[in-house]
């Protein structure tokens, strides 16, 4: 009666239609091609195509090689976020601070770089090092101030800048466009793909592996997908998040670092602003669920590659820039939107 | 007693209901008519719950139609039924919490004037409305709803529907938090509303109500309706018989009863494992108890006595506020749930899919989660020595699923709660915590957790077992402490042990006499 769900050999005809027991059927190849790769990532990669072949029939710039490598640097720096902050979601947080910690990064650098005489690897370090102290601040807030992490980023937002704009006088610091590291960062390639996008790839493959080998991953998985039940389970889940929001900073360092290296110099606000609603917006339209406990680092660099491409598309075709703005917010509405379509819940109230 | 020809109020037709492919109802048919009592009776799950979501518009039925008057009526919201004048008075109901009691029981129809509503008239209908029901002490009209304790805010929920035009009234266990004057009070007003017409439906596990209240008594089993017997002609045995479906004697016996008493019995190897010396926390007070290796420990008594509570202490997940949780002798620090996982203690809570399990993950993921960094090694977890746990645990349970990768939201309650259990057999704990380890489970499932808890007592694991199902208590036991209060109240031994005494324990006025112990 209940429990007794044997695979029925009968009606395999209707497998396909009957995608919500697909482990009850023998599945269709087309079927089992789906489940490995994700509904997810098959509809990102339908729009994904669909995207490219718009934008290329109405410019043909678009193919360039040049132009390709444009949209792969384009996207590494908010990639960088938007694959750490899959993480923080699928913990159950968000971290709307990330854009101010790389602002505030991307300052220290290049004054502390500028401060010991342009050795760099200090600059990076202690660039680094500053987001890492940034995301613990967050996490002590939210864990032991009780603060809901939204409240607590927006807060840290805000403060955060604050700093950068107070340390940098509001001015663009430093010089670091002769220094050799700060350039191969910039503009460097090895293997023909530029610096950038192997520090994407890099981070992105570590946060990967985290996320589905490590006991780690499975306990942050966990920990977003029913904390009460981590915590019975003897997960000391207030480490996790303090941890949780440290590596954010610390990747958001890494990305401060980046700006400072593409720009030449520390930049407190512009190429830092408005960089968390790209991150969320990608990790959405990844199918990271907002709340928590579900979402991948495949399917968020996806989502960023086809944010990287709507971009660009927009500007080869001339596209107003302040219309890419209600673009993105848009796009962030559908994505979420969606994503709580499938959930089935119910609409009523102020969803959770 | 009511004459079988007036038109019923409320009739359901052919009501199926089913959660994630569990049938939770299966074609239950049932007239509710006015000036009648109808009692609805069965096991915990047997889908009452259900029945009454379906009445009050909470839940929609998947098939089957409801009669209001013969007409056919769609209930897709709670105010939609609340306009048709069914209502159902649950045993928490929603209270805002920082208005007053008036304003409270008038929500949505605040008298108003000019968009501000008067507070003085509110209070004084109020006012009136307890006098005429009875509960003029029970409750003030200023209170904030914050404030109130569980039996005044079923008061609230009970003058909400007084003060509406009501048809159809349903209790869902209503006494269970109530004093025995507000019992008394509540049955006299129910026996008023029958008197004015009402159709009442009266959800309730205590047979001394049933029959001191009830005109009709259907009894719910497995979600399909078993019979409705006129309460004059029927008595206690006919209905737990068709509550349960056997006699209630052949039910839970443990095979390894004497493992206990058999020669591991032995003074000596009558090891303690978890001892709880004066354990007091925010809602249990001065709590001694021991459980040794290979015991069945029963926690009983009322909802609210402090079982729950007391289990999060121990494991804890509430701070303690004094006394000790000692485990093997050795007295624990704890600060967080790891602490007692790492001391050995495993807690299967009670709301299993709120605080047990990760319902968008799979069974492998749900079953190796207290044990991942025992099969990590640097951190990876393996993924060979996984699958072989989950196997080995899945065949040893019984679990029913097509993989261990289904969705653990797909399995039923009772193969949920199976990997709950595998979640802690696979750390092989010495102390094992099972609250209400058989809630909403099918029957056939719960004899094989029955059977699940006999091998693990066997195999010297200390259990303590909460229940809220006496029978469940007895047949499993070696030893039932009962709970008052936040308070130990007595303790049972297996042989001493019945129903009647447990109850007694459970509800009588330990207050004084623990004083004077």
């Amino acid at each position: 009666m209940t429990g007794t769900r044997a695979p029925l050999p009968a009606q395999t005809s209707t497998a396909a239609a009957d995608a919500t027991t697909p482990s009850a059927r023998r599945p269709s190849p087309l079927h089992r091609v789906l489940e490995a790769v994700g509904v997810t990532n098959v509809s990102l990669l339908i729009a994904l195509a669909l995207v490219i072949l718009v934008i290329g029939s109405q410019n043909a710039d678009f193919f360039r090689g040049s132009n390709l490598i444009v949209i792969g640097t384009a996207v590494a720096i908010s990639g960088l976020l938007a694959v750490v902050q899959t993480v923080v979601i699928i913990a159950g947080g968000l971290d709307i601070s990330v854009g101010s910690v790389a602002g505030l990064a991307s300052v220290a650098s290049a004054m502390i770089f500028t401060a010991t005489g342009s050795t760099a690897v200090l600059g990076l370090a202690g660039a680094v090092l500053i987001g890492l102290l940034c995301g613990l601040v967050n996490g002590a807030i939210i864990v032991y101030g009780r603060v809901n992490p939204v409240i607590a980023t927006l807060a840290t937002l805000a403060a955060f800048k604050g700093i950068a704009q107070l340390i940098s006088n509001g001015r663009a610091q430093g010089y670091t466009g002769s220094d050799p590291i700060f350039i191969f960062l910039a503009r460097g390639s090895i293997l023909g793909i530029p610096t950038l996008i192997w520090v994407l790839l890099l981070v992105a493959g570590l946060l990967h592996v985290m996320l589905k080998y490590t006991d780690i991953g499975r306990k942050i998985y966990a920990l977003g997908g029913n904390d009460a039940a981590a915590r019975l389970a003897g997960i000391n889940i207030n480490r996790y998040i303090l941890a949780i929001f440290a590596l954010a900073g610390m990747v958001a360092g890494i990305a401060g670092v980046l700006i400072t290296a593409r720009t030449g110099s520390g930049q407190p606000i512009s190429g830092s602003e408005g960089l968390e609603l790209e991150a969320i917006t990608a990790a959405a339209l990844g199918g990271t669920a907002l709340k928590g406990g579900k979402g991948s680092i495949i399917s968020t660099l996806l989502a960023v590659l086809l944010l990287g491409v709507l971009i660009n598309g927009m500007t080869l075709l001339g596209v107003n820039p302040f219309w890419q703005n209600v673009a993105k917010g848009t796009l962030l509405v559908v994505a979420v939107v969606i994503q709580q379509l499938r959930s089935g819940e119910r609409r009523v109230g102020i969803p959770q | 007693m009511t004459t079988t020809s007036t038109p019923p109020t409320l009739v359901a037709e052919g009501i199926g209901k089913s959660f994630a492919g569990v049938h939770a109802l299966t074609d239950v048919t049932l007239e509710i008519r006015p000036g009648e009592v109808l009692a609805l009776m069965g096991e915990n799950g047997a889908g009452k719950s259900t029945l009454l979501k379906i009445l009050s518009g909470d839940q929609p039925p998947d098939t089957g139609t409801l009669r209001m008057h013969g007409e056919p009526v769609t209930f897709s919201s709670p105010a939609d039924a609340m306009a048709a004048g069914v209502r159902v008075i649950y045993q928490e109901p929603e209270i805002v919490p920082h208005v007053s009691v008036a304003e409270n029981v008038y929500i949505g129809r605040l008298p108003a004037t000019a968009r501000r509503f008067n507070r003085r008239a509110l209070r004084e209908r109020v006012r009136a409305d307890l006098e005429r029901t009875g509960f003029t002490g029970a409750i003030d009209p200023d209170t904030l709803g914050s404030r109130l304790s569980a039996a005044q805010r079923q008061l609230i929920e009970i003058l909400r529907a007084l003060t509406s035009d009501t048809a159809v009234l349903a209790f869902d266990e209503p006494t269970s938090s109530l004093s025995d004057a507000e019992t008394e009070s509540l049955f006299r007003l129910i026996r008023e509303l029958r008197e004015s017409g009402v159709a009442i439906v009266y959800v309730s596990h205590r047979m001394k109500e049933i029959f001191e209240l009830a005109d009709r008594i259907a009894v719910l089993r497995d979600g399909r309706l078993i019979g409705v017997r006129p309460a004059a002609e029927t008595d206690e045995e006919e209905l737990v018989r068709m509550m349960v479906g056997r006699d209630l004697s052949s039910m839970f016996q443990r095979r390894h009863t004497g493992a206990a008493d058999q020669p591991v019995a032995s003074t000596e190897s009558r090891r303690p494992v978890l001892e709880l010396r004066g354990v007091t926390s925010d809602d249990v007070s001065d709590v001694d108890l021991v459980v040794h290796a290979g015991e069945v420990v029963g926690l009983a008594g009322l909802v609210g006595a402090g079982r729950s509570e007391l289990a999060r202490a121990v494991v804890g997940d509430v701070p303690l506020r004094g006394g000790q949780v000692v485990v093997n002798g050795r007295p624990l620090r704890l600060r967080t749930p790891g602490d007692a996982v790492a001391a050995g203690i495993g807690f299967a809570p009670e709301e299993r899919k709120a605080d047990a399990l990760l319902m968008h993950r799979t069974v492998r993921d749900n079953l190796s989660l207290a044990v991942l960094d025992r099969l990590s090694r640097l951190r990876f977890v393996r993924a060979r020595a996984e699958r072989e746990l989950v196997d080995r645990y899945v065949e040893q349970l019984r679990v029913r699923t097509p993989s261990p990768e289904q969705q653990i939201r797909k399995l039923s309650g009772g193969n949920q709660q199976k990997v709950v259990l595998a979640r802690w057999l696979a750390r092989r704990p010495d102390v094992l915590i099972l609250d209400e380890p058989t809630r909403g489970v099918d029957v056939g499932a719960k004899a094989e957790i029955y059977a699940i808890i006999d091998e693990l007592a066997a195999s010297g694991v200390a259990l303590l077992v909460i229940s809220s199902e006496l029978p469940e208590v007895l047949g499993l036991s070696d030893r039932i402490v009962v709970m008052q209060n936040g308070r130990i109240a007595g303790e049972l031994d297996r042989d001493e042990a019945t129903e009647e005494r447990i109850l007694a324990l459970a509800i009588a006025d330990h207050a004084a006499e623990g004083a004077s112990r």
